[in-house]
């Protein structure tokens, strides 16, 4: 019995040992993730059920009260509605001009890297210090902007400082922001894709070079286009460090928006619950997102 | 590759020359700004050469209104912690996942792609909170602490490893190596792409993030670069663009450098990472 109850104990022991030292290498991984995510996100839900408000000793529970408060909310709804415009101004035009580099780029044999360097560099470029040259160019009487259109004989408008043109100076920013990195992306989607086929599609009659983006690039192209409208929709609804340094949400909450909304109920007003409950609706957006590029993917075909 | 001049090309090129002028408009008018005094920028905007050099002057106003060394100080030692520990805590934890079998690494990575969806912004009210009951506000604590766990590093380490071959592994098991000298001599040498492309993501991300330092710091000795921005626009009341220009040329300079120097790999790690944003 013994001897062939051995060599079985022998390889659970290794098993076990295995799982030990595993779990040893992965523990400071799970103590820290519990910490600082888990545990915070389930808080967040929570508190978002609460009229906790930072320096009051007490809290009480008071069930849906937070969201339906949100819904009748003013500056929230405004909130909503300026980060929706701005993620519809600024996604489509950054990926199309990402996409649109990205093939000049790779069309033209000279000066590749310099373009792909200029056109990078806002990416690794301190965003609340360009924000604040971004800030000098729109300024509307000393700025270089208006100056331009001055020579044209336009009268430029008061860019970030008229409710009617703020979103559209944010977005400006925004994209010059976001190209340089859509465009890496693209063109790392774009050397991936095999040489033949575009003589094979020429053998087949695409002639011009529409006719081959059409038939090639385009749908060769498709999961690095879902991949970058993702990150592109989440990172505008992300939009912060510009708002913050630039239009505080002004004139008149034109600028409002999500993230900084949060920022000023629960950190500048304290309202920890209230804006808890924003948080959630934050996360919910970004699931909701999530779950449609995994929606798109299993739809789209593959061509590899 | 040599190419005749076609007007294809040679609309091309322009397209690109003109594209490239304007990404790079508020470099120019940062530079040029950054030398002009007040009367030269609220007469001539357009010109790009200052009138008067006033180099010295605003510079001198940048470096002693707030201390920007301080501020670079700040930036060098926050990203380094963070990128340090998230290095030395998502490496051996994907290796396990990747690597050695035990019942948790399913769970583990439920919770690495659930992790992946709540970014800083979704949990930084119970954190300040917490914090604050902890009273370490304004310290370099809780500037890196959160930071301190990077599932997107767990991910990627995750997925750079799992197509390292397990002979090389099996190889230095034999040779009686332990696990964590594994991990330390084999495998992390081994995935140094991947940890570059790492580093290079992080630093960016933190080196540029506002939202939780100006929660978390009030006090301007703890200030990372884009907070101590904000504080030296705050004491620079007015249209002092001069000033402004130049402690803004300041503070993006050593970032734009490191990525001109090793601009290659910049790219390669983004794109590598780009996943995330």
């Amino acid at each position: 019995m013994s001897d062939v109850a051995l060599p079985v104990s022998a390889i659970e022991t290794a098993a076990w040992r295995e799982a030990r030292i595993a779990w040893l290498l992965a523990s400071p991984a799970i103590v820290l993730m519990l910490l600082f995510i888990v545990l915070p996100t389930i808080a967040v839900i929570v508190l978002g059920f609460t009229d906790f408000e930072l320096g009051y000793g007490s809290f009480r529970f008071v069930g849906l009260e937070n969201y339906a408060d949100l819904i009748s909310d003013r500056t929230f709804r405004r909130s909503l509605w300026n980060t929706t415009v701005y993620t519809a101004i600024v996604t489509p035009i950054s990926i199309a001009l990402g996409l649109g580099i990205a093939l000049l780029i790779e069309s033209e044999p000279r000066g590749r890297d310099f373009f792909r360097t200029v056109y990078f560099l806002p990416v690794a470029s301190l965003l609340v210090a360009m924000a604040t040259v971004w800030q000098y160019l729109f300024h509307p009487s000393i700025g270089p902007l208006n100056s331009f259109l001055a020579l044209f004989g336009i009268p430029g408008p008061n860019w970030l400082g008229a409710s009617s043109t703020v979103l559209y100076g944010l977005s400006i920013i925004g994209i010059w922001q976001s190209v340089g990195f859509n465009m890496v992306l693209f063109m790392a989607g774009l050397t991936a894709i095999p040489r033949e086929l575009y003589s094979a599609a020429e053998i087949d009659g695409a002639q011009s070079a529409i006719d081959r983006f059409r038939l090639v690039t385009w749908p060769m192209l498709g999961p690095t286009t879902l991949f970058v409208t993702t990150i592109s929709v989440i990172n505008s609804v992300k939009v912060f460090e510009t708002v913050k340094t630039l239009t505080e949400g002004g004139p008149n909450k034109a600028s409002e928006m999500l993230l900084f909304t949060i920022y000023q109920e629960g950190f500048v007003y304290l309202k920890v619950g209230y804006a808890s409950a924003m948080t959630v609706v934050f996360l919910a957006i970004l699931v909701v997102l999530m779950v449609l590029q995994y929606r798109f993917l299993d739809r789209q075909v593959h061509y590899s | 590759m040599t190419q005749s001049w076609t007007f294809g090309r040679v609309f091309r090129l322009t397209l690109l020359i003109l594209g490239a002028l304007m990404f790079l408009a508020p470099y120019i008018f940062m530079i040029s700004t950054a030398g002009k005094d007040q009367s030269d920028i609220f007469s001539a905007s357009l010109s790009l050469i200052p009138q008067h050099f006033a180099y010295m002057a605003n510079f001198t106003k940048a470096l002693t209104r707030v201390s920007m060394p301080n501020l670079l100080l700040n930036g060098v030692i926050v990203c380094g912690l963070i990128l340090v520990l998230q290095v030395v805590v998502a490496v051996p934890c994907a290796y396990a996942m990747a690597k050695l079998k035990f019942a948790a690494a399913r769970i583990l990575m439920a919770v690495v792609m659930l992790g992946l969806l709540v970014p800083i912004h979704a949990t930084a009210l119970p954190l300040y909170v917490a914090f604050d009951k902890l009273a370490l506000l304004n310290s370099y604590a809780v500037l890196v602490a959160p930071f301190s766990i990077s599932v997107f590093g767990i991910f990627l380490f995750l997925q750079f490893f799992r197509a390292m071959p397990d002979d090389l592994i099996h190889a230095a098991r034999l040779d009686g190596m332990s696990e964590a000298g594994i991990v330390a001599r084999v495998i992390v040498p081994n995935a140094w792409p991947a940890v570059t492309a790492f580093a290079i993501f992080s630093v960016v991300a933190h080196w540029n993030d506002l939202f939780w330092p100006l929660i978390v710091v009030t006090n301007q000795s703890y200030a990372t670069p884009p907070l101590g921005l904000l504080f030296f626009r705050a004491a620079e009341a007015g249209d002092d663009y001069g000033a402004l220009m130049a402690a803004t040329l300041i503070i993006t300079l050593p970032l734009v450098i490191a990525f001109l120097l090793a601009q290659k790999r910049f790219v390669e790690g983004i794109t590598m990472t780009g996943l995330k944003g």
